[in-house]
């Protein structure tokens, strides 16, 4: 039993069935997104003075990683029109570009979510605030060692970088300069994790998220190149359409970088 | 062009892919039937248990008692005064009623209205040879099983399934239950597999109902049924995500220590939390409700069409008014995304907004008006045949108008104010989806059942679970309006003992409208109710399962004598459903045709030579 | 691959090849337009305009901007057919819906803020 316009398209709509269907899909995700971006903006308007970060994030290695992705674009559009013109040799080193550049994606990303979880917030007794990095090597039970730190007055100065030329030092702090948890369980040393501030939460869920569908469109992209090139020979038209499903999440995948990338990062 | 017919017939598949991992959408939609009918009876027994601590608060559940305290433990079920084991605890009463809630709408009713009777009838109703997407149809099956599971696994885990409501508001949600993972993480992935399982079903119909109408079937000749699921395939597909971006939200909070609904400053039993804080538990609400409400359409939507569907076979007219109908149905639609805070008058959110959203729900309601109206005009003038699916589907009208006229003072903002959270909301909701969208439901059970196995199901035994189910239903939520105006609250496991007026003490006020007999008296006429409730249901599941064999065979493919196209095949349907791919010539309700030898003339039927006005033989 | 008995089907095959070398021209031409968007972004955030409110709006009046490259070219919206781009408007229209009526719920002049 064969579904009618799988591949050709039916006269009155002019489409084929996976074209709706991968747009009624990104409608859903449009709402997805829609939905955190709005809680994004919640948050940050609800925000107390002095709690919402500014410049945080790495802008140079978020703007690398929004190149790759424009990139990426370009090329998943160009294996197709590859393909079109039946070229499939092109359509394949295009397509791998995509997917090489799908991978340095997540690998710059895993970089900087490491960077958040290496980057401690500690409350001292005197009331100052000691931020930065840490160094795993040197520190131990009783004490914290930073590599690279500053210590500031409050955790509001903490929300600007560090001005243009102070230069962050290696710190240590014995544990026993460090505040003490109100709830008993422990000191007060937090990483830079979901859990540390409404900002870091919405950041990790947004780019989670993204992340995921970055891993399952590629894994889409790889199988449709990889294992399935196959079809290409049996039923080229089926193949094309694939391709350009598959071709629309990505892109869809980039749109919503574009405006994590300044959202997050820039604003 | 490979001939995939003739390869298909060379194999028949075996049990496990016929039955279980079919692409079928017949069989998914039987799959989604009977599961969605389990989860019903679930969900039902839940029910009796809550109903029972009310009206008998401290004592306890009879023979149950042992069984209960096997599966819940002995912090939620103790023994009463005199020894007895079974009593329910507050926190098990509130499990219970998070639960019931939760599986009656997301695990029983739309998996029936939307997944069972969409799947099985949409592809029939337009020609189809099944969903555009077959194996998509099977994985949303699956998700929807998955997600039950999850949800029935909740109950024995420690600290027991969710208690913080089907609508699961922060903070409570995260802060409620300190086991980790809790009942609360479970429902959350339990509801992303259901999300997602609604998520494609809803690509899918939506796709299946644009590309494979059959030859003919231009939109306004499609079947009121097939528009209704067609919507409310809309409404799943774009209000379903927030509510996960949510479930998300409220899953880091639970078990990645964030605080997305947290306030700053959250204090629980004494003790500050030791959060990042500057969260908003109102977000969560907004979010939930963004859902929330386009999902009560989302249950009374198919239940409207199959009840259309009915009245027009069973007056053998053409519905009154098709044309206002089909429009009022995407004016719900598209008026439903932008009602949602009527369920949050109560939050503090300024009188400018509270008026728009006061105002969108006034708007609502007319459209909803329309459907109803025409339905009961369809039956002016007409030779209504009162079958079984017809008793249900009369019924459904007055039944949905209660419902729907009740919530008007809801919709008000002033008048929301004294009755938000009481038991007069529950009787509002219940009257809709219960003696209206459940007895919908059952109308299409008995109308459609025919098509699947050639029998009917014993007509006698339909009457009196009609009329039992009719009257039981009624003696169940009609005393909630009351309970609810005399000031009886939600959720009160004790049933408003604490409350009862004459109970006042120097320390506890009584709310002076619970009199004995509102709290005493009604609650008990209630619980009894629905212990009658639940055995007129008897006469219904032996008959269901016994005429699958034993019925009055039809000798028919079309016993009512329909004219919609799923009537037009084989009984029951095959594999590709049509032998030949139907041409439709006509309007879905061509009953009572002037000049015409039989009282209705099928969709596919061919034009006949005469004479016509402008060319244009379909009437809308 | 299976021939179709289309006496044009070599005249169909040049133009469709000719107007996807076109198209690839215009992905070309939009790919570099993004790039550079992305580095007037990162430059204006930097950039002092007085209120962070300007930045904001630059930046994504900068997204918007690139989002509609992406979304007219790279998916083909701009000549799509009527049924996706309905869809599309209103799924929109939606998030829009929720994005301003949850703020504004939230955010009213006559909202009482408890002190805390």
């Amino acid at each position: 039993m064969e579904i009618p316009y799988a591949v050709k398209p039916r006269p009155d709509t002019g489409l084929y069935n996976s074209k709706i269907g991968i747009w009624l899909f990104l409608a859903s995700e449009v709402m997805l997104f829609g939905a955190l971006f709005s809680s994004y903006i919640l948050l940050r308007v609800n925000a107390e003075p002095g709690t919402w970060p500014h410049h945080l994030l790495n802008v140079p290695l978020g703007a690398t990683n929004t190149i790759v992705l424009i990139l990426s674009s370009v090329t998943v559009v160009f294996s197709w029109a590859a393909l079109k013109m039946n070229q499939f040799h092109l359509y394949k080193i295009f397509q791998g570009i995509t997917l090489l550049c799908a991978l340095t994606f997540l690998g710059i990303k895993s970089f900087e979510y490491r960077d958040k979880f290496n980057h401690f917030e500690i409350q001292l007794k005197n009331g100052k605030v000691a931020d930065g990095h840490i160094n795993r090597a040197k520190t131990t039970q009783d004490l914290f060692v930073f590599e690279a730190a500053r210590e500031v007055a409050s955790h509001a100065d903490l929300m600007e970088p560090p001005a243009a030329g102070v230069r962050l030092e290696e710190l240590s702090i014995p544990m026993t300069d460090i505040k003490d948890r109100a709830d008993g369980k422990g000191k007060e040393i937090e990483n830079y994790g979901p859990w540390h501030s409404s900002y870091l939460a919405i950041y990790f869920v947004l780019t989670g998220l993204h992340a995921l569908h970055v891993v399952g469109g590629a894994i889409v992209i790889f199988v449709i190149w990889g294992p399935l090139a196959k079809v290409w020979k049996q039923d080229p038209e089926r193949y094309v359409n694939r391709v350009e499903v598959s071709g629309l999440f990505w892109h869809f995948v980039d749109l919503v970088w574009i405006f994590l990338f300044p959202v997050l990062y820039l604003l | 062009m490979q001939d995939a017919s003739l390869a298909h017939d060379a194999h028949e598949p075996g049990f496990w892919r016929k039955y279980v991992f079919s692409t079928d959408h017949k069989v998914i939609g039987m799959q989604y039937g009977i599961t969605a009918l389990l989860f019903m009876f679930f969900g039902f027994c839940l029910m009796l248990l809550m109903r029972w601590q009310i009206a008998n608060s401290g004592q306890a559940v009879p023979f149950l008692g042992k069984l209960l305290l096997k599966i819940h433990g002995p912090d939620m079920i103790s023994a009463d005064k005199s020894g007895a084991l079974g009593v329910i605890s507050s926190d098990l009463y509130n499990s219970y009623g998070a639960m019931h809630g939760t599986i009656m709408v997301f695990l029983a009713i739309v998996p029936l209205a939307f997944g069972a009777f969409g799947n099985f009838v949409t592809p029939l109703q337009i020609g189809a040879p099944d969903m555009t997407f077959p194996r998509i149809n099977m994985a949303s099956y699956q998700f929807y099983f998955m997600g039950g599971i999850i949800m029935l696994a909740s109950f024995f885990i420690p600290g027991g399934a969710a208690k913080a409501g089907w609508t699961s508001y922060s903070p409570l949600a995260t802060v409620g239950d300190m086991h980790r993972p809790d009942g609360q993480t479970f429902w959350i992935i339990g509801m992303v597999c259901l999300i997602n399982s609604s998520l494609l079903g809803a690509v899918n119909f939506i796709t299946t109902i644009i590309q494979l109408r059959a030859k003919g079937l231009n939109w306004f000749r499609l079947p009121f049924f097939v528009w209704a699921q067609f919507v409310t395939a809309f409404l799943l597909l774009l209000a379903f995500p927030p509510l996960e971006a949510a479930g998300v939200l409220q899953l880091a909070d639970n078990l990645l220590g964030t605080s997305f609904f947290l306030p700053t400053g959250l204090v629980v039993s004494g003790t500050a939390v030791h959060i990042s804080g500057g969260g908003s538990p109102l977000l969560w609400q907004h979010l939930f409700w963004f859902l929330g409400h386009p999902e009560v359409y989302v249950l009374i939507l198919p239940a409207m069409g199959i009840v259309t569907e009915i009245i027009a076979n069973n007056t053998r007219k053409p519905i009154w008014g098709y044309r206002s109908m089909v429009y009022s149905a995407m004016g719900i639609g598209f008026l439903s995304f932008i009602v949602w805070a009527h369920h949050m008058y109560l939050t503090g959110m300024g009188t400018r907004i509270a008026t728009f959203f006061q105002t969108t729900t006034m708007m609502i309601s007319i459209p909803s008006v329309i459907i109803l109206t025409s339905l009961f005009i369809s039956l002016w003038g007409a030779s209504i045949r009162f079958t079984v699916p017809m008793l249900f589907a009369l019924a459904f009208l007055p039944m949905f108008g209660i419902g729907g006229l009740t919530g008007l003072p809801l919709g008000f903002n002033v008048s929301d104010i004294y009755l938000h959270d009481t038991y007069y909301v529950i009787a509002h909701f219940h009257y809709i989806v219960a003696p209206g969208t459940i007895f919908g439901l059952f109308a299409g059970i008995y109308y459609w059942f025919p098509k699947i196995t050639g029998r009917f199901m014993n007509d006698f035994w339909g009457r009196v679970h009609f009329g039992l189910s009719f009257i039981f239903m009624n003696c169940i939520f009609l005393p909630m309006f009351f309970q609810g105006m005399a000031g009886m609250s939600r959720r009160m496991y004790d049933g408003g003992l604490t409350y009862e007026a004459q109970q006042a003490t120097a320390t506890q006020a009584g709310i002076p409208g619970l009199s004995h007999f509102v709290v005493h008296d009604l609650n008990h006429f209630i619980f009894w109710a629905a212990i009658c409730l639940g055995l007129s249901q008897i006469p219904f599941i032996i008959n269901f399962f016994w005429s699958i064999d034993h019925g009055k065979q039809t000798h028919s493919d079309n016993p009512w004598d329909a004219t919609t196209l799923e009537w037009q095949t084989p009984t029951p349907p095959p594999h590709g459903n049509f032998t030949k791919a139907p041409e439709v010539f006509r309007g879905p309700y061509e009953y009572s045709l002037p000049g015409q030898a039989r009282d209705f003339t099928p969709q596919n039927e061919p034009d006949q030579p005469e004479p016509l006005t402008h060319g244009n033989p379909v009437r809308s | 691959m299976r021939e179709h008995s289309n006496p044009h089907a070599a005249a169909d095959a040049g133009h469709a090849v000719a107007e996807a070398k076109r198209h690839m021209v215009t992905y070309a031409i939009i790919g570099v337009a993004l790039m550079i968007g992305t580095a007037m972004t990162v430059w204006a955030s930097y950039a002092d305009f007085g209120s962070r409110k300007i930045n904001i709006v630059v930046a994504l009046a900068i997204a918007t901007t690139k989002g509609s490259l992406v979304a007219g070219f790279f998916m083909h919206l701009i000549s799509e057919k009527k049924m996706i781009y309905s869809v599309m408007a209103c799924t929109v229209f939606f998030f829009a819906a929720l994005m301003f009526l949850t703020l504004w719920s939230m955010h009213a002049p006559n909202i009482v803020h408890t002190p805390h």
